[in-house]
């Protein structure tokens, strides 16, 4: 496949591919629905590139820390799996991110709490991007809505993870696994980043250990700010979102992932039938774009948040504009997806009872 | 005079943490010197357990990876796929690699995973204070068994290296201990044919130690050591249990 | 004498495992403290050493050297 060439593509092996290209040398995970058509895919396809390593591991568990042993030697690693797996994974993602180790995980996120179902859902949010592990520390989590976005996110999550030695989690759903869309892929990275700080044997040097146990409580402290500097330059420089329809908007529609492509086909309509409706798109969960939010907040009064769950980004929301704006929130969670002509309906009224509101 | 024995070469000069009559410090000074003589030194990787050895690295002149709990021969996994020229190792206690560990133990044991396991059995939960162990005999008082373990509610003890056995891939299991000197000579042999095991690339190897910890066993450091001798290796018979080259070709 | 051994005192716990080893019964305990608070190891002047090297196979802290006639 050219880069260049337009592909129609699954979406889970959209993901796939654009990680092989970035230079993902080691798929290690275990199925679960509804994302098993990315380890299958890769199990395929990494077949095809020498050099590569494909293991199914015999647990999520396992997974994530054989995800560790293979980046601790710098070698660039994915795996995926879907929430009660991500559940999993947890410990081994706060050691990932403890040790500064690069990684992108990728969560197809299915209904929960506990085994759920297989369903489109938005409720890992804040197992996401408040740790889900323990400790303090963070993760860069993407949220593409479009496979041509996911191709990209994934491609750039690589370099990412490799730049600021941090775990990059890409959240999907399985209706994005399943779906098709014709993407451009980008071409095989040949020149990857050198990574000094990996660990591949002495080598007639000194010997190096890696650790997170710091048992002297000022030296933990420092590493923890250490940390917490890096975050603050990601949030600084990381932060991608998108609008739709905003400039003149009264009420703006908060959605990322499949849902805001939901929320757009019912700005389109709502838009058809006169209403000032928009749509903002957060790309990057963490760092959420909370700058750009308050500065749309200058000028729009009203904030519909909807989502796949009960509310868990909608904090976010309330957060970034610290009280200052109505908002208000629809969400259904278990894996219930609406048309757009449904959410159109319920913005709708929204509107109409807002602007009830603002005449008396 | 000519000096036959000396600390060896790859044991860092930083005076050991543990505990008087502590196996771990023998068992270091063992792979140190297994490694010095194969020498794999600047090709080795470690990974230490969580556990009273956890700060290995410390001590052993080689690099060093820390894993959670009991994962460590998962962590052996992906580096081994990624740098299967290195002599990758873990290094275990009980907990680590018979308790929490046990799942990763013996898929990668199962794959054949081309690493070697140190397994240190101390019969005890030591660093956390004392608690029983996947290892802990039938009646042997601990923190969380004060009367004595019961099978009925904790079950037996388990035998990992007979345990594994079973497992196509595994090449090389032995058990040894470091309660007197000719043991401690034996099980040096044991940790050689296991790192020689994984440079000929002839499948998973393990070598199970018995080691005295005689702070949670409550007995003196040369009490423990008869402790080994009498009771202990009854229940965990030394000894190789397979060798890939007794195996028909 | 065929043999001699030397012990860095200073790391020493006091474990025992040498003076159980020693054929010949030639190490005892120190009546002086170390500077870790434990009473170290020590060769008694007068006993023999063989070179056996089977005290410096048993000790924990590795701090033992043997000496051998060649």
């Amino acid at each position: 496949m050219k880069s260049e060439e337009k592909v129609l593509l699954r979406g889970s092996e959209a993901i796939g591919e654009a990680a092989l290209r970035a230079g993902c040398r080691c798929y290690f995970g275990y199925p679960i629905t509804p994302q098993n058509e990315l380890p299958e895919y890769m199990a395929r396809r990494m077949a095809e590139i020498p050099g590569t390593v494909f293991l199914q591991s015999e647990s999520e568990l396992a997974g994530i820390n054989m995800v560790f042993g293979a980046s601790v030697t710098g070698t660039r690693v994915m795996t995926s799996s879907s929430s009660p797996g991500i559940s999993l994974m947890q410990e081994g993602i706060s050691y990932l991110a403890a040790c500064e180790l690069p990684a992108v995980i990728v969560n197809i996120i299915r209904g929960g709490p506990g085994l759920g179902n297989i369903a489109p859902a938005q409720s890992d949010y804040f197992q996401a991007t408040r740790g889900g592990g323990h400790g303090d520390y963070r993760c860069i989590v993407l949220a593409p809505a479009y496979l041509q976005e996911a191709v990209d996110l994934t491609y750039h999550a690589f370099d990412q993870a490799d730049e600021y030695r941090i775990p990059v989690i890409i959240v999907g759903d399985g209706m994005m696994g399943q779906m098709m869309e014709p993407v451009v892929l980008p071409p095989f990275r040949e020149q990857l980043p050198k990574k000094d700080w990996a660990i591949r044997g002495a080598g007639g040097g000194p010997s190096r250990f890696l650790r997170s146990l710091l048992l002297d409580v000022h030296v933990l402290e420092a590493h923890n700010w250490k940390l917490h500097r890096k975050y603050e330059r990601i949030r600084r420089r990381e932060v991608r979102f998108d609008e739709y329809e905003t400039h003149d908007a009264e009420l703006v529609i908060v959605a990322y992932g499949t849902a805001a492509r939901i929320a757009r086909g019912a700005v389109k309509r709502l838009r058809e039938k006169g209403m000032k409706v928009g749509l903002f798109r957060p790309v990057t969960l963490w760092p959420f774009p909370e700058e750009a939010l308050r500065d749309l907040a200058a000028r729009v009064g009203r904030f519909f948040v909807f989502e796949f769950s009960t509310g868990q980004m909608v904090e976010d929301v309330r957060l970034a504009l610290e009280g200052s704006r109505h908002i208000d929130f629809y969400g259904r969670p278990g894996g219930v997806v609406i048309t757009p002509m449904e959410l159109s309906r319920i913005v709708g009224r929204k509107y109409h009872a807002l602007q009830q509101e603002a005449r008396t | 005079m000519k000096q036959v024995i000396g600390r060896p070469r790859l044991l860092k000069e930083v005076p050991f943490h543990y505990c008087p009559g502590c196996g771990h410090s023998v068992i270091h000074r063992l792979v140190a010197e297994v490694i010095d003589e194969l020498g794999v030194r600047d090709r080795a990787i470690g990974i230490p357990p969580c556990g009273c050895a956890v700060l290995a690295y410390y001590y052993l002149d080689v690099d060093m990876v820390e894993a959670a709990h009991g994962r460590g021969t998962a962590v052996a996994t992906g580096m081994k796929r990624c740098l299967p020229d290195r002599i990758i190792f873990t290094y275990q206690g009980d907990g680590d690699l018979a308790a929490i560990g046990t799942a990763e133990l013996i898929h990668c044991a199962n794959r054949g995973e081309q690493i070697t396991t140190i397994f240190v059995n101390n019969g005890v939960y030591g660093m956390t204070g004392g608690q029983m162990a996947p290892t802990t005999l039938l009646g042997q008082k601990t923190t969380t068994t004060p009367a004595g373990r019961q099978a009925g509610n904790d079950g037996p003890p388990i035998k990992l290296v007979e345990f594994l056995s079973f497992l196509e891939r595994t090449a090389y299991l032995a058990r040894g201990s470091v309660h007197n000197a000719r043991e401690i000579q034996r099980t040096k042999k044991y940790i050689r044919e296991a790192f020689q095991t994984q440079m000929e690339n002839k499948g998973f190897s393990m070598v199970e130690i018995l080691s005295p910890c005689p702070s949670n066993w409550k007995l003196s450091p040369v009490e423990s050591c008869r402790w080994i001798e009498q009771v202990m290796k009854q229940n965990f018979p030394l000894g190789v249990v397979k060798d890939w080259r007794g195996q028909p070709s | 004498m065929r043999g001699q051994i030397r012990i860095r005192s200073v790391l020493c716990k006091s474990c025992g495992l040498c003076i159980e080893a020693c054929p010949k019964g030639s190490i005892r305990i120190s009546k002086q403290m170390n500077a870790n608070s434990y009473f170290p190891a020590e060769f008694q002047k007068g006993q023999e050493c063989t070179g056996c090297g089977l005290c410096a196979i048993v000790c924990p802290e590795a701090i033992i050297e043997v000496y051998r006639e060649k």
